[in-house]
């Protein structure tokens, strides 16, 4: 057992006085940042990666990992404490934790959340620690063809939900790419919709403005109007029964967990995608696995339960091939890429025979910040659970603030933050129209990757569809994803056989 | 590195005082007098915002500016948008920014940005980037003529993969066709490390990536550099030939360049200067720089201006051979 001498190794490393202080600060720095609207693990990563150059190069990255493990369980927080998605790894937890909220259930939410990510987090180390230099070669299979299959299986799940109502998503969804098509194309290099050379949209919309401003800004709208002031005060309240309690439930959810976890890791490990889009199609099977589509969005657990695994074990995943290929599958894991250059340390296929001390201690050091983060986390619920009961005169303006602050962060560009407030009114339309907002978020996500992986794909087949259908990985995805689009169909077909079975005794 | 293990908070506090007594100690001339925003013409992970991290970390480290450099990536429209950002700043004093060579292809490609790059302040440049040709191991090809071969047996099957449109690697491609009687397909990507990733998992045949992108899978063995765009042979590759030995004199570079907002006041130009010119000289630059295969000495003022402006006519001509621009 090599492998596991290897680990112990590793944690004679990760349990160092100095890299166990790390880890805990980092975590808890890390929960702090994730709960923060607008300031995600990228921002956190690097602002402090100049202040690793005072430590060595393991102890740093153990710093940083951790603060991209925290913010992952703390990206939750506010998803389901205040409906602003903390983190856009956290966007898909709204959907079904605020509503839990809303119904006097957040503690059981939050917890929920940090269960399925310390599972998240724990079976990806696994897998990580079991199977790396193998699913190094995964990623590389996958291609702009394959990468194309997996964007269109994603958006099977969407579509392939009865209950609701189709037309509108199918409009949400297209009101979600064309926003995603605004800015400058990567293929040809022309700019696209930007309203007569605005010079905000040339970096397109930022997903996370577009998701502030529909669940924060629309939120605080909504809540006016359907209380005409008078807002009733949660009634959360927590108990470490209750607690208990939530935790003997989420036996139910393991398959859930488990599904998330493993999707989660494999989205993450491919260049590009990372934990944004592993979360919400994490979302978008457990909806359309589940037997009750219908209570999803209206405050299912497992709904809260399948990103939150999902962002974890993605953040995991995208470690993989920034170490063995030196490419990042995140926008964080990239900062992470630049900080390895600065200790001298050279990603790569060899990094994992060559700096055995450095792998595994940071692949140790995953456990012991998983362990710390559900630890803080749980323990601070019973403070989350008191901002809840805030009265509403005082928590919506500070909801407002942080929707500005979050919108302003990312790029720093006031332009972002009048489109959030723009974006806000539409939610809060869209709303009163019965619109389901989820399809549009997504799209706005994943049709910038769906764009340029058909397009690459296509140009290197010379227009040939057929290179979707040919490969061995991206067929049977695009195969599958082709049945989740013809299920209302199917389901609508099964219908109409039976209704007339039935008439005809 | 050579870092010790002490307690960490003993070390915040140090630089904590170290930073209180800097902001006291260079008195002379002007000093930025809140953060200085640092630009950063691509996307984070690339080999700019590699460079510019490094940047800001040796500025920290050594304490060569009082207030702190905070990086901020600006990749849209191939660096329009950090161009268009840094114009709306006219005269600004505080803000500089990390650029390369769509510092001259954009405004060329785009007229409509109204933007000349020599009305920037020219503050240092820092390195030239450098160009091979690679091929997967696999492959079997050894020497260009072998990849002259494979490609022209291919016809336009053979990709190319490469970052950006009308960029650096579509340019270099393009020389490859016009030269050797190739069709080359070229397929954008965003970002050189996603370019390697395609000839390290064959989805591409080829890529002209920086040593710097490729380095991981060269030195795992898996793909192989055929010829170099630079004018003598690259210390680190020695057994690789330039394209000028192997018949046609080509040679073409990426600069690592950090400028100014236009209009800046020549006071805080020479501040920023003298930062760059100590980042230049310090150890961790030069380093980096070896390892990399980076090649540039400094440049700076109307020496700096006198370069730009030679490769903007360059520029122009490549992307005139290509369509890009009338």
């Amino acid at each position: 057992m090599e492998i596991l001498q290897l680990l112990l190794d590793g944690f004679v490393v990760a349990l160092q006085p100095t890299n166990l202080f790390l880890v805990i600060v980092g975590c808890a720095v890390g929960l702090f940042i994730g709960a923060m609207p607008g300031l995600g693990s990228v921002n956190g990563v690097a602002i402090l990666l100049p202040v690793t150059f005072i430590v060595p190069p393991t102890s740093a990255i153990i710093f940083l990992a951790a603060i991209y493990y925290g913010a992952m369980y703390g990206g939750a927080i506010s998803s389901i404490m205040l409906g602003i998605p903390g983190a856009s790894t956290a966007v898909a937890t709204t959907f079904d934790g605020r509503p839990l909220a809303i119904q006097g259930m957040a503690d059981k939410a939050l917890v929920a959340a940090a269960v399925a990510s310390f599972a998240g987090g724990t079976i990806s180390v696994i897998l990580f620690t079991g199977f790396a230099p193998p699913l190094a070669h995964v990623a590389l299979a996958f291609g702009s063809a394959e990468e194309f299959a997996l964007m269109m299986l994603a958006f099977g799940t969407f579509i392939g939900l009865g209950g609701d109502d189709i037309p509108k998503t199918l409009i949400s969804i297209f009101i979600g790419l064309i926003l995603s098509s605004v800015g400058l194309d990567i293929l040809s290099g022309q700019p696209r919709l930007i309203f007569g050379d605005i010079p905000g949209f040339f970096h397109g919309i930022n997903f996370l403005v577009l998701a502030i401003g529909i669940y924060g800004i629309g939120e605080i709208l909504w809540t006016i109007e359907s209380s005409r002031g008078e807002v009733s005060v949660s009634q959360a309240v927590v108990t470490v029964r209750r607690i208990l309690g939530s935790l003997k439930e989420l036996l139910k959810s393991a398959k859930t967990i488990l599904m998330g976890s493993l999707l989660g890791y494999f989205v993450g490990l491919l260049p590009a995608a990372g934990a944004t889009p592993g979360s919400i199609m994490a979302y978008g099977f457990a909806k359309t696995m589940s037997k009750n589509p219908d209570s999803y969005g209206k405050g299912n657990i497992d709904g809260v339960a399948a990103p939150e695994s999902a962002n974890n074990a993605a953040s995991t995943g995208s470690m993989l091939p920034m170490l063995t290929l030196g490419i990042p599958g995140s926008p964080t894991t990239a900062i992470l890429l630049g900080g390895m250059v600065i200790w001298g340390l050279e990603p790569g296929p060899r990094l994992f025979v060559e700096q055995t001390e450095f792998v595994w201690g940071l692949i140790a050091s995953l456990y012991v910040a998983n362990f710390f983060s559900i630890v803080l986390n749980i323990a601070f619920i019973p403070i989350f659970i008191w901002v809840l009961k805030l009265s509403f005169t005082i928590l919506a303006p500070i909801i407002f603030v942080l929707c500005v602050v979050g919108g302003y962060a990312p790029t720093q560009d006031m332009h972002d933050v009048w489109l959030m407030l723009l974006f806000g009114v539409v939610g809060y339309l869209m709303r009163k129209l019965d619109y389901p907002m989820a399809p549009m978020v997504l799209a706005i996500v994943l049709g910038p990757l769906a764009e340029s992986s058909l397009r690459q794909a296509l140009l290197q087949s010379h227009g040939s569809m057929l290179v979707f259908f040919e490969r061995p990985i991206s067929g049977p995805i695009m195969v599958f994803a082709l049945l989740l689009f013809l299920m209302p169909a199917i389901k609508a077909g099964k219908k109409m056989i039976t209704r007339r079975l039935q008439k005809v005794p | 590195m050579k870092l010790t293990s002490k307690p960490l908070i003993l070390h915040f506090m140090l630089i904590a005082a170290a930073a209180v007594f800097a902001t006291n100690a260079v008195a002379a001339g002007w000093q930025p007098k809140k953060p200085v925003e640092f630009v950063i013409m691509a996307g984070p992970g690339g080999g700019a915002d590699k460079m510019a991290r490094l940047m800001q970390t040796i500025i920290e480290k050594h304490n060569f500016s009082p207030k702190p450099f905070i990086p901020v990536n600006k990749p849209g429209g191939s660096g329009a948008e950090a161009l268009v950002h840094l114009k709306s700043k006219t005269g600004d004093n505080h803000t500089v920014m990390v650029t390369l060579n769509s510092f001259y292809t954009t405004p060329l490609r785009q007229p409509k940005l109204g933007i000349n790059s020599l009305d920037y302040t020219p503050i240092a440049r820092m390195a030239e980037d450098t160009f091979l040709l690679w091929v997967h191991k696999d492959s079997g090809i050894k020497s260009l003529d072998d990849f002259v071969a494979a490609a022209k047996a291919k016809g336009g099957d053979w990709i190319m993969a490469g970052t950006g449109k009308g960029q650096e690697d579509e340019l270099l491609t393009n020389f490859l066709n016009s030269t050797y009687g190739l069709k080359i397909k070229y397929v954008p990507f965003k970002g050189g490390g996603r370019v390697a990733k395609e000839l390290a998992g064959k989805h591409a045949n080829s890529t002209v990536n920086n040593p710097s992108e490729q380095l991981g899978f060269f030195q795992a063995g898996d793909t192989v550099a055929l010829a170099a765009f630079t004018a003598d042979r690259l210390p680190m590759f020695p057994d690789v030939p330039t394209f000028t030995e192997l018949g046609h004199k080509y040679v073409y570079y990426m600069q690592r360049s950090v400028v100014g907002t236009p209009g800046m006041s020549a006071e805080a130009a020479e501040f920023y200067r003298d930062v760059f010119a100590k980042v230049y000289d310090s150890d961790e630059w030069q380093e980096y720089k070896k390892k990399k295969s980076l090649l540039g000495d400094f440049l700076t003022g109307d020496e700096l201006k006198a370069y730009w402006t030679n490769e903007i006519a360059n520029h122009k001509q490549m992307l005139k051979d290509i369509g890009e621009i009338k």
